[in-house]
């Protein structure tokens, strides 16, 4: 579904990523691990396209397409979801007229008919339930207000009413407690499908206890340094990354 | 240059001779501006001699006046010699079909969603006799009729209603009021009278757009509402569908006199012809806009969307002198490419327990200025007068430009004034996340700019609100990315 090959990518001049490879294939859950400043961020905002951020080599294929090639609506449509680490506000702006407008812009690039007004909320109502999100909240201005638990459930929330292909979560973890971090999870369980993917990027192992990752991987100084199963997720949590940092410097030494 | 200097080309071309004598028998003044001309304007439409010798006494008091420069705005001196300020309301040439309107006209009415008629109706396609727009207007005049509200327009109102056109002409906005406001009135050609009787609640929203005689508004325009004791009337001005006009000047004048218990609501959408992309072209609309409240709890309410004119400068005010008289101003401006506009309120606080609110909204975008100016004054006897602003203005990229000109002054220490403002930027975090979530970046501007301006697109009629919404949008277009 997403091939990553030899991606190099730099802001303002300062290269970040430095060949990244990395293939999801659908059904999957991959996580992306690894120290602050390693390029986690910078990776997501790539794949979404975002206009600050340098592509200098490599590829990048979704579903046979390149993705690169695309503006970030039509990679939107295509199907690629970020949940973002900072949500944006959007003041006068209610959650349900932004959804719709993506939802019916989304619909029309996939061929499908708009939803009306009715058909609209019954799909919303179905959609709420996963992330336990209440109607009065998505009557207010986007994101405006909202605390750190419900930006989150916003952002899955969404991520359930777009129907993505590949969901890629950017620390959707930081700041959440306990139950919310529960809820976040279920809505991201309950999406999952075998047709569909999810790159879970996160600094701490605690998230992955809730969604199983297929694949973990370290990414250190803009290159995936290390791969595993879950139990490598948890190996970083008892140890830290410092011995990643080690045996890098080890290995350039 | 543009089509408006092509018309004067054509008009200066002419023979036209200093110290000719006005023939009564043509159908246009010759250009340029004096007392004859006056008394020409006046003698064509049959005027009664109390209304010309108003005009006169405008006429002369403009002529020792001298053209505001305060409002935060630039533009070439007007040579008002230059402007023909009488001709006959000439018919538009009538079209076969909409094949024959001009393209990109006809995709800004798509865009507005305005239907096929009303496409016939503003373009001067000949209208199939069934759906006639006449027909329409002279049911609208009869229920008006048999309710007693007097809706024309003005020569008719002189003609018809003198003793109500005499005792407000001039109440509210008095005849040497500015520089524009005297002009106005020594050559006003036509406009609207509106009078609603005392207790009377109009039942419809009355529109310019229903008005026969209405097509032919000229540049000088002024507008007359009289709300008696205990009335309401929603009043809606303007329209959304693009304003092709060849004047280049538009000095208009509105007066509302609201008496006791009464309540007006004023809406305006303003889409005039702003210029093209380099700045060329383009109306100055300098108007006069006052409303008084002169009876106890009587209400007036602005409602404006500006978004038309190279030039705007307007300050629809509220003068509540009655008690309990409330005054609103609401409002949302937009400016592109190289408009500007000078646009706020005043609200004049006289009477006891007298409330004020202003909410404005300012857009800019490209290389365009946007002021807002406002005056909230409190007159010493004004007991607990109150009054709340809020002045919120957005940016569209940098090269544009959002100003704020409030002033209030107090005379009494039993008031209470609240003033709020803020400035943003529409951001490219805010663009990036539409995008992200599969909103091309024109519909993230119309999002975000719509949510902005809510408040005030909110206090508009419902069918008015929507069309607002979608002529946002189109103002902004391109302005982003």
């Amino acid at each position: 579904m997403l091939k990553i090959e030899n991606l190099k990518a730099s802001v303002e001049g300062t290269p970040i990523l430095r060949g990244i490879n990395l293939e999801v294939k659908p059904g999957e859950i991959h996580a992306i691990m690894g120290p602050n400043g390693s390029g986690k961020s910078t990776l997501a905002s790539v794949l979404a396209g975002r206009e600050e951020y340098e592509v200098d080599e490599g590829s990048v294929t979704f579903q046979g397409n390149d993705l690169l090639e695309l503006s970030p609506e039509d990679r939107a449509r295509a199907g690629v979801f970020l949940a973002f680490q900072y949500p944006v506000e959007i003041p006068g702006v209610s959650t349900t007229n932004f959804l719709k407008a993506a939802v019916n812009q989304v619909r029309t690039y996939r061929g499908l008919p708009e939803l009306d007004a009715v058909n609209f909320l019954k799909e919303m109502k179905e959609k709420m339930k996963i992330v336990e999100i209440d109607q009065a909240l998505l009557r207010r201005s986007l994101n405006e207000g909202f605390s750190g638990g419900e930006k989150k459930r916003n952002e899955i929330f969404q991520m359930a009413m777009l129907e993505p292909t590949l969901s890629i979560l950017d620390e959707t973890d930081s700041g959440l407690d306990i139950d919310a971090l529960r809820i976040v999870a279920n809505g991201v369980n309950t999406l999952k499908s075998k047709d569909k993917a999810t790159i879970v990027i996160t600094h701490y192992q605690r998230l992955l206890d809730y969604i199983i990752p297929d694949f973990v991987h370290v990414l250190y100084k803009g290159r995936l340094v290390k791969s595993g199963g879950k139990e490598l997720a948890h190996e970083l949590e008892k140890r830290g990354y410092d011995w990643i940092k080690e045996e890098q410097e080890q290995i350039s030494a | 240059m543009s089509k408006d200097n092509q018309i004067l080309e054509d008009f200066t071309s002419q023979e036209y001779e200093h110290g000719w004598s006005v023939d009564l028998e043509s159908d246009q003044a010759p250009k340029g501006l004096n007392e004859d001309i006056v008394r020409f304007i006046s003698a064509k439409k049959n005027e009664p001699e109390w209304l010309l010798e108003w005009r006169l006494k405008a006429f002369k008091k403009w002529q020792t006046m001298t053209e505001p420069t305060w409002p935060n705005v630039k533009y070439p001196k007007i040579d008002l010699q230059d402007i023909i300020y009488y001709s006959a309301p000439k018919k538009q040439k009538e079209l076969k079909s909409l094949d024959e309107v001009d393209p990109e006209l006809r995709e800004t009415f798509s865009k507005l969603g305005i239907s096929l008629e009303e496409q016939k109706r503003l373009t001067g396609v000949a209208v199939d006799a069934v759906i006639d727009s006449v027909s329409v207007a002279t049911t609208f005049k009869e229920t008006l009729g048999e309710l007693g509200i007097i809706f024309s327009s003005f020569s008719e109102a002189v003609r018809d209603h003198p003793d109500l056109i005499k005792k407000y002409l001039g109440s509210v906005v008095p005849a040497t009021d500015n520089y524009y406001a005297a002009l106005n009135s020594a050559v006003f050609s036509d406009g609207s009278f509106c009078y609603i009787p005392k207790g009377v609640h109009c039942p419809m929203e009355l529109s310019t757009y229903f008005r026969i005689n209405a097509a032919n508004t000229g540049q000088f325009e002024r507008t007359l509402i009289v709300a008696d004791e205990g009335s309401y009337v929603s009043y809606l001005e303007g329209c959304t569908a693009p304003q092709r006009d060849e004047n280049q000047l538009h000095a208009a004048v509105v007066e509302i006199y609201v008496m006791k218990d009464a309540e007006v609501k004023y809406s305006t959408v303003q889409n005039w012809y702003p210029g093209n992309k380099e700045g060329i072209g383009g109306i100055y609309n300098f108007v006069t806009k006052r409303g008084i409240c002169a009876g106890d709890n009587a209400k007036l309410s602005w409602t404006q969307v500006e978004t038309g004119s190279a030039v705007t400068w307007k300050y629809p005010s509220c003068i509540l002198k009655g008690d309990n008289s409330i005054g609103e101003f609401y409002s949302v401006a937009v400016t592109n490419n190289y408009q500007q506009a000078d646009t706020g309120t005043k609200m004049i606080h006289l009477g006891k327990n007298t409330k004020s609110r202003i909410v404005s909204k300012g857009i800019s975008a490209g290389h365009s200025q946007n002021s807002y100016r406002g005056l909230v004054d409190v007159s010493k006897r004004a007991t607990n007068a109150r009054n709340f602003s809020q002045c919120d203005s957005l940016l569209l990229g940098d090269q544009c430009g959002a100003h704020t000109f409030p002033y209030i002054e107090v005379d009494n220490s039993t008031s209470q004034i609240e003033h709020e403002a803020t400035t943003s930027k529409i951001g490219e975090d805010q663009i990036f996340y539409c995008n992200q979530r599969g909103i091309d970046t024109e519909s993230a501007v119309a999002l975000i700019v719509n949510g902005f301006s809510k408040e005030v697109l909110n206090k508009l009629p419902m069918e008015f609100a929507v069309e607002a919404q979608k002529l946002l949008a189109l103002t902004l277009e391109g302005s982003v990315g």
